[in-house]
Formats: C-alpha cells, sequence, structure tokens
C-alpha cells in the first residue's frame, strides 16, 4: 500500500489544507470502497476492504495534527517513544504540573473547567503553529519530537476534562 | 460474481440487465421489504395491500410457524408460543436480557452466550425467529417481483453492538439471503432523504423505534454521506412507552391478578391507547379482568406524557454525547429527521423541536425511510448503478472495541465514531517467566472496567515459545469490516515463530450450524428447494466461468504456468458438472474455483486500483 501523502497525492510537509485533504479522502474512498465491489467475488471485496482500510488509517493520522507530525518524524526516522523519552524541559514539567493541579480544583466547577479546556486549546494551538515551524522551515526534528510529546500530554489532559464535562451532563 | 470491467466499480455493465436488490428493516415491531422499481423506490405490500408485516412469530407442535398478521392475532390466544419483539433478544446472553421479555417469554440459557426460548415446536434461537421473519419478507419479494433476490441490505439499530450485528447477519443467512451490506438504520433513513433532497451539510437523524433508539449525525458533501457521530440506547423504544402505561394500567386495577394471556391483552391494548393518544386528549383503555370481563379506565393525552416523560429524557442523552463527540453543538445542524413510529408521539417531537430549536423533517412515512433508504443502497450494490449515479456511504463503529488487561481493565484498541472500516493492533507482553500461552478478552462498550463493558470473544494464544517476563511480543490486531463485523486475531512476533488464530465472536452461530439448521429447513419445507439450489448454483458457475475465462484473456501475465494450470482444471471439472443434476457438487465446483481464483481475483483488484487512483492525478504512486 503506499504511504499516506502518496495515496492522497499531497506534498509531504506539516502545513496542510485540510479540506484539500478531505476531499483527496473522500475521491480515493470512492474508488476504493468495499460498497463499489459488493457484487464481486470474495476475494476482490477483502482487497477493497484493505484498500478502504488504509484510506481510513491515512486519512485520520494526516488529519490530527500530532499524529501527522508522529508520522512524519517516524518517516524520518526519528521515534516519538512517548512511554519511555519523557525528559521535557522543566519549564514545561513545572507547567504540567500547574495544569494537573487546577483540574483538580476545578474539579466539579463546571465553568472553570470549559475556561481551563478553553486556555489548553489555544495553548495547543500555538505550539501546533511552533510544531509546523520545526518540520517544515527550520527541521528541527528534535524539538518537533519534544513538542508532540508536550503536544500528547496537552491532549490527554483535555480528553479527561472532556470526560469530567459529559459527566457533568448527563 | 464478475471479475472483470475494472474501469467503472460498481457500475451496471449493460443497463437492461437489472438485478434484483431488495432493502429490508427487520424492526422491533414491525418489519419491511422494498426495492427499486422503474427507478422509484417503494416498499412491497403483501396480498392485502399492507407494507408493514408485525415482527410476530407463532409456533405450533406440528407445522409451519405463522409470521406477521395472523400471529399478531393470536398473542393473546397463544402468549408463550407467539414471539414477538424479538430484536429485543438478538445476540443477547439470559443476563443481558430485559425483564419485560422474561416475564413473557420461557427463556433459557443454553450455553454459548445466546438465550433460546422454548415454544411448542421446541427450543428456538433469536436468530431463528428473527430468519422466520425475514423468510417471509423474501417469500413476499420474490411473489411480487418474480424472480430471486440477488442481495439484500438488512437494517441494523446503529448501536448495535457486534453480537447483535452478527446475529442478525446470521439470521439473514439462515432466511437463504445473500447479505450485501448490514446497514445503520439512521444512515439508511438520510440515504433516503438526502439523495431525494439533493442535501448538502450537517444533518441529525433521530431515530426512535420499537425496541431501539439511534442519533446520528452525519455531513453530506457532494455525494458523500460521511457519518460524524453516533449513539443511542439498544433498549429503548416504543416498547418501554407501552410498558409503562401497562404497568400503570394494572395499577389502575390493583387487586387484579392478570394470567398471562390478559396481560398480553392488556400490553396491546395500552399500544393501542398510545397510538390514538398521539391525535386524541383522551382515550378510554379497557382493562381485561379474567372474572368479571372488562373495566374502563380513562388515560388522558398530558396523565400519559407525565407517565412516560422520562424514557423522552433518556433519549436526549445520546443526542448530547454524539453532538459532542462530532464537536457540534445543536445550532450547527442543519436539519432533524424523525426516524421510527414511536417519533409520532407529539411529546417526543416537541422535545426534538425544543433542543434543536427547529421543527423536525417529517416528510417521508418514518416507518418506511429506514426500508426506503437500505432498497437505494441495495440497488446500487447488485450493480444497478447508474452512471449519473455517484454517491458513497461512509459510516462509524458506534462503540469502542478494546481487550481486557491486568486488573479487569479495558485497553482501548479502535475508538467508538472511528470510520469503518478499519484495523488496529496492540502490542503485548507475558508477564511471567516462560509463559507459553496468554488468554485474549475481546470486549465492546466505554467504560473502564471489563464487566461493565460487552464481553465479545475469549480465545487463548498458545504456543508462545518460553522466554523470560516482558520478552514475547504478541501483537493482537482487530479488523472491523463495512458491515460493522469484528475479526481479531493474534501472533507472537519476537522469534518468527507464528501462532496465528482468527474468532468469530462467540455468540453467533457457527457455519456449520447455519448449515445443519437450513437443511433442516429444507427438509420440512415443501418447495422444490432442491430445483432451486441447482438453478442458483448454475446460475453462478456460468457467470463465475465467463468471467475467469474472460480475466484469463486480459490478465494471464498475472499467473505463472502452475496457477493457471490449476485454474483452467478447475473450469473443466465445474463444466462438467454443469449438465447433471447434483446440487451439492456443483457448489462445491463453483466453491473450488473460487478458491483457485481468489488470488487471481486479488492481484488483478490491486493492480486495477492502483491504476484508477493513479488516474486521478499527475503524480506517481510510490509503493
Amino acid at each position: 500500500m503506499p504511504e499516506y501523502y502518496s495515496l492522497f497525492g499531497l506534498p509531504e510537509r506539516f502545513a496542510q489544507d485540510l479540506e484539500l485533504l478531505d476531499a483527496a479522502y473522500r475521491k480515493v474512498q470512492a474508488q476504493v470502497h468495499p460498497d463499489r465491489f459488493a457484487n464481486r467475488p470474495e476475494a476482490e471485496r477483502r482487497v477493497a476492504m484493505q484498500w478502504a482500510t488504509h484510506a481510513n488509517e491515512a486519512h485520520s493520522t494526516l488529519r490530527n495534527p500530532i499524529s501527522r507530525a508522529h508520522y512524519l518524524l517516524e518517516r524520518q526516522g526519528v521515534r516519538i517513544d512517548a512511554e519511555r523519552n519523557t525528559a521535557m524541559s522543566p519549564a514545561f514539567l513545572m507547567q504540567q504540573i500547574e495544569w494537573r493541579e487546577a483540574v483538580e480544583e476545578a474539579e466539579a466547577d463546571k465553568d472553570a473547567l470549559s475556561r481551563l479546556h478553553k486556555d489548553l486549546g489555544r495553548d495547543e494551538r500555538v505550539m501546533v503553529d511552533d510544531l509546523r515551524r520545526a518540520l517544515d522551515e527550520d527541521k528541527d526534528l528534535v524539538l518537533a519530537a519534544e513538542l508532540v510529546r508536550r503536544l500528547m500530554f496537552m491532549e490527554k489532559l483535555r480528553r479527561e476534562i472532556d470526560d469530567a464535562l459529559a459527566k457533568m451532563d448527563d | 460474481m464478475v471479475l472483470l470491467q475494472l474501469s467503472e466499480p460498481g457500475e451496471s455493465p449493460d443497463p437492461h440487465q437489472k438485478r434484483l436488490g431488495v432493502g429490508i428493516d427487520l424492526g422491533t415491531t414491525n418489519s419491511l421489504v422494498a426495492t427499486i422499481r422503474h427507478s422509484i423506490p417503494e416498499c412491497l405490500p403483501d396480498a392485502d395491500g399492507r407494507a408493514l408485516l408485525p415482527s410476530v412469530v407463532r409456533y405450533f407442535r406440528d407445522g409451519e410457524p405463522v409470521v406477521g398478521a395472523d400471529a399478531l392475532m393470536a398473542q393473546v390466544l397463544d402468549p408463550r408460543n407467539t414471539i414477538a419483539s424479538v430484536k429485543r433478544l438478538m445476540g443477547r446472553g439470559l443476563a443481558d436480557t430485559d425483564a419485560g421479555m422474561r416475564a413473557r417469554y420461557d427463556l433459557v440459557d443454553c450455553g454459548g452466550g445466546m438465550v433460546r426460548l422454548k415454544t411448542a415446536a421446541g427450543l428456538r434461537t433469536p436468530v431463528e425467529v428473527s430468519a422466520e421473519i425475514l423468510q417471509a419478507l423474501r417469500a413476499r419479494a420474490e411473489d411480487t417481483l418474480g424472480g430471486d433476490i440477488e442481495g439484500a441490505v438488512i437494517t441494523v439499530p446503529a448501536y448495535f453492538d457486534d453480537a447483535q450485528r452478527q446475529a442478525t447477519k446470521d439470521a439473514a443467512k439462515l432466511a437463504g439471503l445473500n447479505v450485501l451490506r448490514l446497514l445503520n438504520e439512521p444512515t439508511a433513513a438520510a440515504i433516503a432523504y438526502g439523495l431525494d433532497e439533493a442535501a448538502e451539510g450537517i444533518y441529525a437523524v433521530f431515530d426512535l423505534g420499537g425496541g431501539t433508539f439511534d442519533f446520528s449525525v452525519l455531513q453530506l458533501s457532494r455525494g458523500v454521506f460521511e457519518v460524524k457521530a453516533t449513539s443511542g440506547d439498544s433498549a429503548l423504544g416504543g416498547d418501554d412507552f407501552d410498558e409503562s402505561l401497562w404497568l400503570w394500567l394494572q395499577e389502575q386495577v390493583k387487586g387484579v391478578d392478570l394470567d398471562c394471556s390478559s396481560s398480553r391483552a392488556l400490553l396491546a391494548e395500552a399500544r393501542r391507547v398510545k397510538e390514538a393518544l398521539t391525535t386524541e386528549d383522551s382515550v378510554i383503555a379497557t382493562v381485561p379482568i379474567a372474572a368479571d370481563g372488562v373495566r374502563e379506565v380513562k388515560v388522558t393525552a398530558s396523565q400519559f406524557q407525565t407517565l412516560t416523560q422520562s424514557l423522552v429524557d433518556r433519549s436526549l442523552l445520546p443526542v448530547k454525547k454524539a453532538l459532542r463527540d462530532a464537536g457540534y453543538s445543536p445550532a450547527d445542524i442543519q436539519a432533524v429527521v424523525l426516524v421510527g413510529g414511536a417519533t409520532r408521539m407529539p411529546h417526543v417531537r416537541s422535545a426534538v423541536e425544543r433542543y434543536f430549536g427547529r421543527p423536525p423533517f417529517t416528510d417521508i412515512d418514518p416507518d418506511k425511510v429506514v426500508a426506503i433508504g437500505a432498497a437505494i443502497q441495495a440497488n446500487v450494490l447488485v450493480g444497478n448503478r447508474r452512471a449519473d449515479e455517484d454517491w458513497l456511504l461512509l459510516d462509524v463503529i458506534p462503540l469502542s472495541l478494546g481487550l481486557e488487561t491486568m486488573g479487569g481493565l479495558t485497553e482501548k484498541v479502535i475508538s467508538r465514531n472511528s470510520t469503518i472500516p478499519i484495523s488496529k493492533a496492540q502490542d503485548f507482553t507475558t508477564f511471567k517467566d516462560g509463559q507459553t500461552a496468554m488468554a485474549i478478552h475481546v470486549v465492546q462498550g466505554e467504560r473502564e472496567l471489563v464487566q461493565d463493558c460487552r464481553s465479545l470473544a475469549r480465545f487463548e494464544l498458545r504456543g508462545i515459545p518460553p522466554m523470560p517476563a516482558g520478552g514475547a511480543r504478541i501483537r493482537v490486531s482487530f479488523q472491523v469490516d463495512a458491515d460493522g463485523l469484528l475479526s481479531v486475531s493474534a501472533q507472537e512476533q519476537t522469534t518468527g515463530i507464528e501462532s496465528h488464530i482468527t474468532v468469530k465472536p462467540s455468540y453467533g452461530l457457527s457455519d456449520d450450524e447455519i448449515a445443519t439448521m437450513l437443511r433442516a429447513g429444507f427438509e420440512h419445507a415443501n418447495t422444490d428447494m432442491k430445483l432451486r439450489a441447482l438453478r442458483e448454483h448454475s446460475v453462478e458457475a456460468e457467470r463465475l466461468i465467463e468471467a475467469t475465462r474472460q480475466a484469463l484473456g486480459e490478465d494471464a501475465h498475472l499467473l505463472d504456468a502452475d496457477e493457471r494450470t490449476r485454474i483452467e482444471a478447475a473450469i473443466s471439472v465445474l463444466t462438467g458438472l454443469l449438465s447433471g443434476t447434483d446440487a451439492d457438487a456443483v457448489k462445491s465446483a463453483v466453491d473450488a474455483l473460487s478458491a483457485v481464483t481468489g488470488e487471481f481475483a486479488a492481484r488483478r483488484m490491486d493492480q486495477a486500483i492502483r491504476k484508477a487512483l493513479t488516474g486521478n492525478r499527475v503524480d506517481n504512486l510510490s509503493v
């Protein structure tokens, strides 16, 4: 199977026009989706399923900035290794602790949690822009890998806040 | 079964050669079959002009079961042998069934994770009961259309888990249907509406059926139906409104013991009152009392509303969840489509209207819209796609799939609302020195504890070479196909020794069991099943031979000499059998030819897809 960028005919870089990506994805699915082969022999349907699975994986990987950066770095031989490599700058570690504390304090306070969620989202956007510069302009793969690890942490925290907010809604 | 004509996949090679595809809505209360005739989708009525087939099956000690309106009428007379709402039991073990169903029927746990019903005809699985309903619809379609059905799209609640989907597919196979696709009910409704109105934008489908509730958010853009999120409650439906009223009516005649048949009569009365309250302000309910006849109880619309408001409120929880998952607010939704007979209740409608701040769409009959959408999809899938009919459906998996890890916790492997088909792999390791086996427990659901999720399958990976703890690398792979059905495999990777197992979840019927049931069914049926089977297999055989010959003509370079010889041999065996009358022999020769051409077909497919994708743009694909 072709790698993700060439599957969609997109330039191999971090900055992407998501509308173009979506359009390319739909075009590929229109060619390979199992629904196009429903009245064909089992063997053909199986191949179609493999292609459609590949297209879905490619699309979801490229659509999310963190997994996209992850994929780009891996293609350049850089392993993120988030579980083992937890070394981050002391400043970011301090920031992590502060966020965690803020989430604990906000606990059942919906407004406070929503505010935190928004703040995190804003910080993430700034960091994603740093990531773009590191990958597309400066080619600083070490920095990019660290930014990816930070963003993974932030995304996880934001998900936790999401879940807490969802529970309050129910 | 065409191996050729790869330039425009799915497009009918000959517009005059029309194939029969049907859409079937296998509902909790009613079922329907629809098809496309003269370019117009329509639900097929029975001889009396009724499109809705009550999903009720009555069993007898001797003789064939009765399905539909006649069975429905008999439910008071013969409540234990007259099975209604069997959909609520699909893919369920005894422990997961609801109290209402347990009270009404003799449910037996026979192991294998699937409940069975004790009837006058013996033990029946919910799969067999559903197969009777599907068989009745299939017969109706074949009688009306005057030909064999090439394939069917069967709808399932979007929120059905893997067990419920597998059970539905098994039922269709048992009814002799070729299942083209399991289609989610709200998605089917969206197709019916979307293609009708050539809509673009974000749509929501609120589908409250007899026994299940689904809510889906879809994006429609340039002929692509993309489901963004789906959620629901597979144990919430119109039945529950009947049940609330039934309990309340029982309280009104306190002190009177209802026997089984008057209890069933009262349930039917509760449904009648519910339906009447859609247009009336108050209705008189007739409560049967065993000894002294009947008692009349007045029910007002507002009483009924108060009584069932909690059910309506319950339906809004999945709505919020799906919107959150899709990242939308109610204001982002361009239109809400109402599906399912239970959405006729005025307080359900007004709750939806209040929540979204706009009146919902109800243009297409909410009872028929799902079957119609399924028929449109079936027509395309059997190969009747018109050249200008260029739309595609991308659906999602409703519930996360995961594995049990240490301490009874769930590790998610595929998260809910991922677009299907999808595959994911996760690596695990051994935790003891010299460990040679590993238990793998596959679950579905959102909860952290395994015990709160639905158990789908357990299997053991054996033959792991002895290594220190943490040394082995076991990769567990999940594949979810376009029907939303899961298969799981596991292999040990570090040593190059591969142990491999593929499981079919344990609650479904094995292919052997289905084959046995089919044979038993054929022996009972007085129709000329054997002849019919021979005809079906021969048609398939001729198609396959022709397709293979053409493929050999075009792409023989994809084969080596050995492969080619094997294919030629299989063709000549099959050709030789076509003049005979042995249906089983033809079938196994067809299977044999399919088997030897499988790899060839896959290579041709691969080649064609690569060519098609490259044709889309200037740059080349790297392989």
